[in-house]
């Protein structure tokens, strides 16, 4: 090897190498340069595009909930809550294997199949690194185990959050409503960054109708994540503006005694304030838990409400539409003295049934033996004894057209207009409704029918309240509303419009006069509440026919079964002199409207009259007499 | 007749005892890399996530690296001349050791486990290689002939494969360019550098179809766009480009660069810490570190510029060009001009065989910068 060596030229060695390192740091510095370049270019040039998508990268908005607006009674007390609840919450991203984290959290605490099922949906729609909730509501129990096994569950978190509670369960069911989790369909229509903090929304009653104040404000916070999704730090937040809380006029105490008036029948019942319009209790029963379905109701329950016969998740309060029956006799018995169609001194002879020119068979007089009230039936006697053949006979002389529109002046066939969602309208029958309806003509038999409240005619419960309140505050169109104050700042009160028509007020007293004795005239068919009453009430009894008996036969109730026997019903005001409170409702196939309906209006009236004006001395008294009723 | 071939025959078997107690030492290398290393384990502090394991770790492999490098540097050139084939041959061993017992991660096998710690004989080599080609080319004609250039590619070419194997294309690609450089400094002719040139863009092809794995196509795919493959292959080089551009001028801060203490940039104290420095110190930090690195590869070449022997020149200047071309690819990826390639920056990221492997190196480059003081003394 060393041959070679001998005949190197060392100089020459040098100049080649010397040449090759010269290249080689030329090479060197101009790679060197466009390094150097390069970044430059990303730090200097193009700094600001990289600043902005570092930050990008680690903040996030993160929307800070804001929390649901209060619900009151008049009173103060709280109707609807936001109470802490724990959900056992997982995001997805931080799972390393959610099949296997799933497991391991069934093995811990129970998680149905519905749990897991609900999941898998609510995973689907969930933005990256959201909370998806598998179970909610986990008892103290549950969150000591999960907490102490919280190594084993990375991707699983215990999350606090308010949840929607209703202290007082059934009594509101319907006219709270409740709020439950946004569903797909609403999902679709909802500002989804209003809603990025709650995955509630109201469902039925106040909460759907007063969503958007109810609902409040979303924040945001900006908030600092690693690449795993961690929040590390809060940098900044704008808070949440919690919603409006709202204040109703109803009374809890008083919803309290129409739902147990009730005790177990099927029925609704609303009071309204004379004055005001402010509903004082509004009542559908049977009723449910609205608590169920805040965090997702199990289709057990969801099967066992919706399929009982009685329909607990039924609000008959403003959507049952019932035949009104001989309520409405005092409102027609008006219209006919206002057109002059009738005079207060004019009387009937009632033989028990009626006939028709043109018709052979008779219509009966509900309301008396076979014979009828006999001679000299006026109008006073045909409302205090429910007589049916005075007003098939007034109704042929007035006319549909007059009892219609004047009808519907009183509130019937219309929404009243409650700030509720979902309020069916009824039917006040007319010739034009009958065209449309049914495309048929309108005839004199329609009209005798309707005169006592049957045939084509339904009213809601509510409308019979608010057409009670009109007669009440003689004319003035009191309307009804559930809201008094958003915020504790009153809401802008409607003055109640004096209406167009101008009724004379010897007709009105007429009117009054004969509804009071239905209570208090040893003759009236609800004489049997006015026992021990301070102050007066009037009143109008009602059956209605669920099943359309012929008229030859005698209705019978031991021969029918019991969902087909009539409804009770009850229109009441009082006091007489000066009206606060008009009340309407019914009882369903309470048979009579004397016995099943009239004790509950007297019950919801006492507890009204005994806690107003509330003085502190009434209100006591009150109250230590009213325990044993309010049971 | 030439000094060397002097100085050798004066030179008696045992003469080295008489040497005095002066140590060998380059002190502008030695001071480079003292900043090099105190900077590194600075960076890597932050770069790990404020690990205090990893810096302690380093900071052990750096200071069995100084050591090693003055071992080295007490060695006579012709020492490591003699040696170097021995050295190859141990290195080639054990890569064919980590073929059938070697361990690894991520499906690639790369270490040998020798029970304190792990060693990576692939690192090894990016030494070994030029000192055998070197000490091969060193003792015959230069420009070299094609029978030379032809040995000197096999001895390349049979670790560079056994390292494809592993695989680790990024190491294998390192160790072929160290042996190259001391082809190309050897006066390579200019026929040979052409009809390499065209070989190897006629090769690329068949590179790509029957060498490349599916993921080293992937990377140099999303060199190209890296924006088609976000959250995949793309995520790397965005993170990083992100790291480096938030930087600015003067960066976020020590321990205050968000891509890398949030996690979001990969392999932040390995490959990609670069990234990390130019986050927290910006395009001054980077300038440092790069003005450093200039100081220290220019000394490199200035010793081989002044050694004495063709063997010295040639691996210093093999040596100092390979370093260089570390810090390239490394800050080449990093900043997506080349494709992500398994190339550490050299004493700042972490890792323990490419330390020592380095600091090899550097003191065979101190035992060619320290040749003159050795023969004064001898004499």
């Amino acid at each position: 090897m060393i041959h070679d060596a001998a005949f190197t030229d060392p100089a020459r060695e040098r100049r080649i190498f010397a040449g090759r390192l010269f290249i080689t740091a030329i090479v060197v510095v101009v790679m060197a340069i466009v390094i150097i370049a390069r970044y430059f270019d990303l730090q200097i040039n193009r700094h600001q595009n990289f600043a902005t998508h570092s930050d990008n990268n680690r903040v996030h908005v993160r929307p800070a909930t804001p929390s649901r607006g209060l619900i009151y009674d008049r009173n103060g007390e709280l109707l609807a809550d936001n109470r802490p609840t724990y959900n056992l919450t997982i995001v997805r991203e931080r799972s390393k294997n959610l099949d296997n984290l799933l497991t391991n959290v069934a093995e811990l605490i129970d998680i149905s199949e519905e749990d897991k099922k609900g999941f898998r949906k609510r995973l689907k729609r969930r933005k990256p690194f959201e909370q998806t909730p598998l179970k909610y509501n986990l008892t103290e129990e549950e969150r000591g185990i999960l907490a102490v096994n919280g190594f084993r569950l990375q991707g699983a978190e215990i999350t606090a959050r308010l949840t929607r509670f209703y202290p007082n369960r059934e009594l509101f069911a319907h006219v709270i409503g409740y709020v439950g989790r946004i569903n797909e369909r609403e999902s679709q229509s909802i500002d989804p960054i209003a809603y990025s903090g709650t995955d509630s929304i109201g469902k039925i009653g106040i909460e759907k109708y007063y969503e958007d104040q109810l609902l409040g404000t979303v924040g945001s916070e900006n908030v600092e994540t690693n690449a795993r999704g961690r929040v590390m730090r809060i940098l900044d937040s704008v808070g949440a503006t919690p919603g409006d809380s709202l204040t109703l006029h109803l009374d809890s105490r008083l919803q309290k005694v129409a739902y147990d008036a009730f005790a177990g029948q099927r029925g609704a019942l609303v009071a309204i304030d004379v004055k005001t319009g402010g509903i004082l209790s509004i009542v559908s029963a049977p009723s449910y838990d609205p608590n169920l379905f805040v965090s997702g109701i199990s289709q057990k329950y969801y099967n066992r409400l919706i399929n009982s016969p009685d329909r607990p998740m039924f609000d008959r309060a403003i959507r049952g539409q019932y035949p009104p029956g001989s309520t409405i006799k005092p409102l027609f018995g008006l219209i006919g003295l206002h057109n002059k169609t009738i005079t207060m001194d004019y009387a009937i002879n009632d033989p028990g049934y009626f006939f028709m020119e043109g018709i052979e068979r008779p219509w009966r007089d509900h309301n008396s033996k076979r014979g009828g009230h006999g001679r000299g039936v006026d109008l006073a006697e045909a409302i205090i004894e429910s007589c049916d053949v005075y007003f098939y006979k007034m109704s042929v002389k007035t006319g549909i057209d007059l009892l219609s529109s004047y009808s519907e002046i009183f509130g019937l066939g219309n929404i009243t207009g409650i700030d509720l969602p979902g309020e069916r309208p009824g039917i006040m029958p007319s010739r034009t409704w009958k065209q449309e309806a049914r495309q048929e003509a309108w005839f004199n038999g329609d009209t005798i029918n309707v005169s006592i409240g049957q045939g084509f005619m339904l009213a809601t419960p509510l409308q019979l309240a608010v057409m009670s309140a009109r007669i009440a505050s003689r004319g003035n169109m009191v309307k009804p509303k559930l809201v008094q104050s958003v915020n504790a700042e009153v809401a802008e009160t409607e003055v109640a419009s004096i209406p167009d028509l101008e009724i004379d007020s010897k007709y009105w007293d007429y009117v009054h006069e004969a509804m009071r004795d239905v209570v208090h005239s040893p003759k009236g068919t609800a004489k049997g509440i006015s026992a021990g009453l301070d102050y007066e009430i009037a009143g109008k009894t009602g059956t209605a026919q669920v099943i359309s008996i012929d008229a030859e036969e005698e209705y019978d109730s031991s021969k029918i079964e019991k969902n087909k026997w009539d409804h009770a019903l009850f229109v009441a005001f009082a006091p007489v002199d000066d009206p606060q409170i008009a009340v309407g409702l019914i009882v369903e196939n309470g048979e009579h409207g004397s016995s099943a309906a009239a004790p509950i209006a007297r019950q919801v009236i006492d507890t009204y009259m005994k806690s107003r004006p509330p003085r502190e001395s009434q209100l006591v008294a009150a109250e230590s007499i009213n325990p044993g009723e309010a049971r | 007749m030439y000094r060397d071939d002097f100085v050798r025959r004066i030179q008696r078997p045992g003469g080295d005892r008489r040497r005095g107690r002066s140590i060998h030492l380059d002190i502008p290398l030695f001071l480079t890399l003292i900043v090099l290393c105190l900077g590194g384990l600075f960076v890597l502090y932050s770069a790990s996530g404020q690990s205090l394991y990893f810096v302690k770790r380093q900071a052990v492999f750096m200071l069995f690296g100084f050591v090693a490098m003055i071992a080295v540097a007490q060695f006579p050139v012709r020492f490591w001349e003699r040696w170097a084939l021995l050295f190859y041959i141990v290195g080639l061993l054990s890569l064919v050791a980590v073929m059938f017992v070697g361990v690894g991660a991520k499906g690639a096998q790369r270490w040998l486990d020798l029970g304190v710690t792990r060693f990576q004989p692939s690192e090894l080599m990016k030494v070994a290689v030029p000192m055998t080609i070197s000490a091969f080319l060193g003792k015959r004609y230069i420009p070299p002939s094609f029978q030379h250039i032809s040995i000197s590619l096999i001895l390349i070419l049979l670790p560079v494969l056994l390292i494809i194997k592993q695989p680790d294309l990024g190491t294998a690609i390192l160790v072929f360019i160290s042996g190259f450089f001391v082809l190309f400094l050897a006066g390579l002719r200019k026929r040979y550098l052409v009809s390499a040139f065209l070989l190897v863009m006629a090769a690329i092809p068949s590179f790509w179809i029957f060498v490349m794995r599916d993921y080293q196509k992937q990377r140099v795919l999303t060199l190209l766009s890296p924006e088609d493959d976000k959250l995949g292959a793309g995520w790397n080089i965005i993170q990083s480009t992100t790291a480096i551009g938030s930087g600015g001028l003067a960066g976020k801060g020590w321990m205050q660069g968000t891509q890398s203490q949030l996690n979001f940039l990969p392999e932040s104290h390995t490959d990609f810490i670069i990234a990390v420095l130019a986050e927290e110190f910006g395009l001054i930090g980077v300038l440092s570190l790069c003005a450093v690195y200039f100081v220290f590869v220019g000394r490199c070449l200035l010793i081989a510029l002044n050694s004495q022997s063709q063997f010295g020149r040639l691996i210093a200047g093999s040596l100092g060009l390979t370093f260089f071309i570390y810090i390239f690819v490394n800050m080449s990826m990093v900043s997506g001009i080349l494709p992500v390639v398994g190339v550490p920056l050299p004493l700042i990221s972490y890792g323990g065989t490419s330390v020592v492997a380095l600091f090899l190196g550097f003191g065979i480059l101190m035992a060619i910068s320290t040749e003159p003081k050795r023969i004064r003394m001898e004499l």
